[in-house]
């Protein structure tokens, strides 16, 4: 049953992947890249991780998409590349050649592999419970934890001397 | 259960279309937006290998590298928006300033 789950739902997110690739609209790339997250949400769902489902939903489905869609919506950028999408001609099939030689190697090296080989998932439901990573969170990880805060502060910043500086320059043009 | 080997190809297969979209398209939305997708075929293979082993350090990190993708999404699309509002483009065939 869960093996049928993971197959629609890798399907799923393969398809939201190439999709996201193939459109030629930035608006529908953006899309499809929703779906593409929504669908390994639901993995992590499968994996027992339900804080990390929740978290992909809110952090990456919500926020980081909707900042995908203002921006691409914002810039008019939706079709600024119909013309020059294509690189030239020997480009493209040499780009998809060394993306087919890495999938292949990744997979050479997975089953290859013997650690893995070695590795079978357990059942235990509870080891991710949010209390637990909770409580890893403020206590081993504390320091990490504190640093990610002073990450997000320096990306504030940043995004506002940036955007201060981009006022300067269109004042000035 | 399903077997951890399966994440993991799922993972390398979707880092695969990442970099196939950092490599063939030329607009800077969409290759921002390839290695979003990229970062989160390495969270899926941390949460299965965190599944695997029992042990919560893998989703503690999966957090981490949330936390600073969102932080790159932000400072990204505001160096975006500064780039565009003096050259007019995303392609990033014209942004070539830098090069030597």
């Amino acid at each position: 049953m869960e093996l049928v789950v993971f197959i629609i739902t890798a399907v799923i997110a393969i398809t939201g992947a190439i999709a996201m690739l193939l459109s030629k609209n930035a608006v529908h790339s953006a899309l499809f890249l929703l779906l593409n997250f929504a669908a390994i949400a639901v993995l992590y769902l499968l994996l027992r991780a339900p804080f990390l489902f929740a978290v992909q939903l809110i952090v990456y489905a919500g926020a980081i998409i909707v900042l995908f869609l203002f921006v691409v919506m914002l810039l008019g950028a939706e079709r600024s590349e119909d013309d020059h999408d294509l690189l030239a001609n020997w480009q493209r099939p040499l780009a998809l050649g060394l993306a087919a030689a890495l999938v292949v190697e990744a997979g050479y090296v997975l089953f290859r592999s013997r650690t893995l080989a070695v590795m079978s998932p357990t059942s235990d439901d509870l080891f991710a419970e949010p209390e637990k990573i909770a409580a890893a969170l403020f206590t081993k990880y504390l320091l990490p934890f504190e640093i990610t805060g002073f990450i997000l502060l320096a990306a504030v910043a940043g995004v506002v001397v940036l955007h201060m500086q981009s006022q300067q320059t269109s004042s000035q043009a | 259960m399903i077997p951890t080997t399966y994440f993991v190809m799922l993972s390398a297969v979707l880092f695969t279309i990442g970099v196939v979209g950092v490599l063939i398209r030329r607009n800077a939305l969409v290759v921002f937006m390839s290695i979003e997708l990229m970062l989160n075929s390495a969270n899926l293979a941390l949460v299965a290998f965190a599944q695997a082993r029992q042990d919560v350090g893998g989703q503690v990190l999966v957090f981490f590298v949330i936390v600073v993708a969102a932080a790159e999404v932000a400072v990204g699309l505001a160096l975006l928006v500064a780039i565009f509002h003096t050259k007019r483009t995303t392609n990033i065939d014209e942004i070539s300033t830098l090069r030597g």
